[in-house]
């Protein structure tokens, strides 16, 4: 990256802008932009990186060619990915050893891959172009996008692409009021859960008499299988730097923290590197640009509670105490850090503020629902053949994201639900599928929005064991402070626990419905009060199973153990020794080419035997009469 | 390690932190990540010179899941059991670590070479389920590639002893 100037002034950062603009334009050369942020570099990204470095420099290419290391493109099933610009072309899955084929061929003779594009899961038909897949069609990815056109870490590549340009527009045109106004009027709501209109918190920010403010941002992204936070922060921080910088102008704070989660290292370093950059372009600290506006952000690192994605208690994990909630009122906009008035917006939140200060709040309010505008990023993940970040409108319904722009369920298997908003949330069944997603909509079925995370369930999830899951996280999670939470959670999930184990007893389920509205009620924060919903939504869809466990001692999805037994269909079995070889506890008796037995007595249900069978004729039994095995102890 | 250096290290951690009381977290973080978790002597030290007592720095440090009070191996093996791990089959890893390593969850094995952890959710839902071992990230993990990763980090300490 080139050294960073100083800019002094409104106009000075204009013409930065502009000569950013045209120096992007001139540049002719071909662009291999590889997806770099945690999952590419997990499949090993940095390293075709290497290669194809090492190809380019082998040419002597540098002035055909270039690459761009971004962060997530999204579509995180098809990583490590390049995208080939000036064509657009999209190849996935790329090993180093494809490095040097892709500048010989593709940047040098302009022939595409065919091995590198990819296939689409339920057509079968392959795609040449990144608007040519099924995963990106239906989607609008106004925050996203931007993730495949910049290296996050040169702030250079963010002013080529028109970044800074809004900060400019409210520095230059707009007084704090304007700004309001327009995010008021755009309809923007809070993307981190509740959905609370942004425009009306700042308004009351800015109403708050007070010589400090200040304003956070929400980056502790707990949720578990939500991570659109973490691929904005590492693929795109100044865009919600940005954002800070200008809604810091209209409520009138002077300082910012990031509260990032300590899980997320790469995120941290990107937008630590921000900030830093930002400060020595001029763009934070004392009169910035020349103007009287005096702005600065710190870094807070998490360090694992999930709790602390509660506005009170991350402002005590800031503080440097145990990260308990306390009772709202006072809210933070009144009294927040350090007593302070505090304005806290989620990553997501302030990603969108650029944007419409950009192009306007009557762009904005058009994409979207009436109560909901704006699009939504969603983490769609579990088990879906297109796995990755979502951007779509709300208002689109989740057949929509599920089957057109997932691919649908892997294996052919059949849908069962989908969980959204991470344990605060609840899971949706196939009758819901038609549901068009926004706040309202998903809170009358019995869930949440809440930060986007969508895991997908097909027929092999137990919705009892889920419910298991989600109450042993919140337990685990709780932070104790308050009675109803702390032994709640807990009582729900000793219930829960024993329905899976084969434990179940008549009067169970009612009984775990009456805790759950107490615990909703008399919590204090948000954590336990939304606490039930997983248990309630299962319930409320998924009774029969339930009452399967409970009453017939069966587990109908096959997951449960105590309620299953692995068994070798001797139809399928071909013999091939493969989970012989597989198992631990050598419970696995046959020869090769002869029908394998596994020996109850012997198995632990550890499931390396299911894994390893090629030929799905490993299965847990569970309807049927189980085939009493020889010396098999029955449970 | 003797308790004077300790403490001068502790000094100097606390001095990147401007002293500061509000960097108590943080102050932790840079402890644990000197020492791998966060010894006794070191708390002590930090709770007299923020001037913070001594029960308010335990608070801290047991709340927070990133900390540890008990040292850690030599290697660190973090499962993910976020939803999307969970649901494919994450629980079913860990088992396997449990039993190739012969400790629970959150426990070191006795030559002090492997500590096994979980994580709420690294948020890399896609490529679940997740490992990290040591900062490197593995992914669509199973029972079987368990052993492998294993077997890895087993013959990196048989390099290094005998050198």
């Amino acid at each position: 990256m080139r050294p960073i100037k100083k800019i002094k002034s409104l106009k000075e950062l204009e013409a930065v802008i502009e000569k950013e603009i045209e120096l992007r334009k001139s540049d002719t050369r071909a662009v291999l932009t590889v997806s770099a942020g945690t999952c590419g570099q997990a499949r090993g990204s940095l390293k075709v990186i290497d290669s194809l470095k090492s190809a380019i420099k082998k040419g002597n290419l540098e002035y055909k060619v270039k690459i761009r290391v971004t962060g997530c493109h999204g579509f995180c099933e098809a990583e490590p990915n390049i995208i080939i610009h000036p064509h657009d072309l999209f190849y996935q899955k790329v090993e180093p050893k494809n490095g040097k084929d892709i500048v010989d061929q593709t940047v040098l003779k302009n022939k595409v891959i065919d091995s590198l594009l990819f296939t689409d899961p339920t057509t079968g038909e392959k795609a040449t172009r990144e608007s040519e897949i099924s995963f990106y069609k239906k989607q609008r990815r106004l925050v996203l996008g931007d993730n495949a056109l910049i290296d996050p870490t040169d702030i250079y590549d963010y002013l080529s692409i028109g970044g800074y340009r809004s900060l400019l527009k409210v520095l230059e045109t707009m007084t704090p009021e304007n700004v309001i106004a327009t995010i008021k009027k755009a309809g923007l709501r809070g993307r981190g859960g509740a959905g609370f209109p942004t425009g009306t918190k700042w308004e009351v920010a800015k109403r708050i008499q007070g010589d400090t403010k200040y304003i956070i941002c929400n980056a502790d992204e707990g949720d578990p299988g939500a991570y659109m936070d973490r691929s904005l922060l590492e693929g795109n921080p100044h865009r919600v730097l940005e954002g800070m910088i200008i809604g810091a102008f209209a409520i009138g704070a002077s300082e910012g923290y990031v509260y990032v989660r300590d899980e997320y290292p790469l995120a941290v370093k990107n937008i630590t590197l921000a900030i830093n950059q930002a400060r020595k372009l001029g763009l934070l600290g004392k009169k910035i640009l020349g103007t009287k506006f005096n702005f600065d952000v710190h870094i807070a690192k998490g360090a694992g509670a999930f709790v602390c994605g509660e506005e009170t208690a991350l402002i005590a994990s800031i503080e440097g105490r145990v990260g308990e909630p306390r009772q709202r009122p006072p809210f933070p906009a009144v009294r927040g850090l350090w007593g302070k008035p505090t304005t806290i917006n989620n990553v997501e939140t302030w990603g969108n503020v650029p944007m419409i200060i950009d192009k306007g709040a009557d762009w904005y309010s058009r994409i979207g629902t009436d109560g909901s505008k704006g699009t939504k990023i969603f983490s769609l993940v579990g088990k879906i053949n297109n796995t990755g970040l979502v951007e779509v409108p709300m208002g689109i319904s989740l057949r929509e994201i599920i089957f057109d722009v997932g691919g649908g369920i892997p294996e052919g298997k059949k849908f069962k639900a989908v969980q959204t908003g991470g344990p605060s949330g609840g899971c949706l069944p196939a009758e819901m599928l038609d549901l068009p997603i926004d706040y309202e909509s998903l809170t009358k079925a019995g869930s949440i929005m809440g930060s986007g995370g969508m895991i997908v369930m097909d027929e092999k999830t137990c919705m009892v064991d889920v419910a298991k899951y989600f109450l042993n996280f919140l337990r685990d999670e709780s932070c104790g402070k308050c009675v109803s939470c702390r032994e709640g959670t807990q009582r729900m999930w000793e219930i829960v626990k024993n329905i899976t184990e084969g434990c179940g007893k008549e009067g169970d389920l009612e009984l775990l419905e009456e805790l759950a509205m107490i615990v909703k009620d008399s919590s204090l924060c948000g954590l336990g009060q939304t606490a039930s919903n997983p248990v309630l939504s299962t319930l409320r869809y998924f009774r029969d199973e339930y009452e399967a466990h409970i009453k017939e001692k069966r587990c109908p999805a096959g997951v449960c153990v105590n309620l299953i037994r692995y068994v070798v269909i001797p139809e399928k079995c071909t013999g091939c020794l493969a989970c012989k070889n597989a198992c631990p506890q050598d419970a696995i008796r046959g020869v090769i080419r002869g029908v394998h037995i596994i020996d109850q007595a012997k198995c632990i249900k550890c499931g390396a035997c299911l894994e390893a069978c090629r030929f799905e004729a490993v299965d847990t039994q569970r309807d049927e009469a189980i085939r009493i095995v020889e010396g098999g102890a029955q449970r | 390690m003797p308790v004077e250096a300790e403490h001068m290290k502790v000094k100097c951690l606390i001095a990147k932190h401007n002293n500061e009381k509000k960097a108590l977290i943080a102050i932790l973080q840079d402890i644990q990540a000197e020492y791998n978790y966060l010894p006794q002597n070191s708390l002590r030290a930090v709770s007299k010179m923020l001037d913070v007592p001594l029960i308010d720095v335990i608070g801290v440090a047991t709340f927070y899941r990133a900390f540890s009070l008990k040292p850690r191996g030599r290697h660190v093996a973090t499962v993910c059991l976020g939803t999307a791990c969970h649901v494919r089959g994450g629980p079913k890893v860990v088992e396997e670590f449990e039993r190739r390593l012969g400790v629970k969850t959150g426990e070191t094995t006795p030559d002090n070479k492997f500590t096994l952890e979980t994580v709420a959710c690294l948020g890399c839902c896609a490529i679940g389920p997740v490992v990290v071992m040591d900062g490197n990230y593995y992914a669509h993990t199973n029972i079987r590639k368990v052993n492998t990763i294993l077997k890895k980090y087993a013959k990196e300490e048989t390099k290094n002893e005998t050198h």
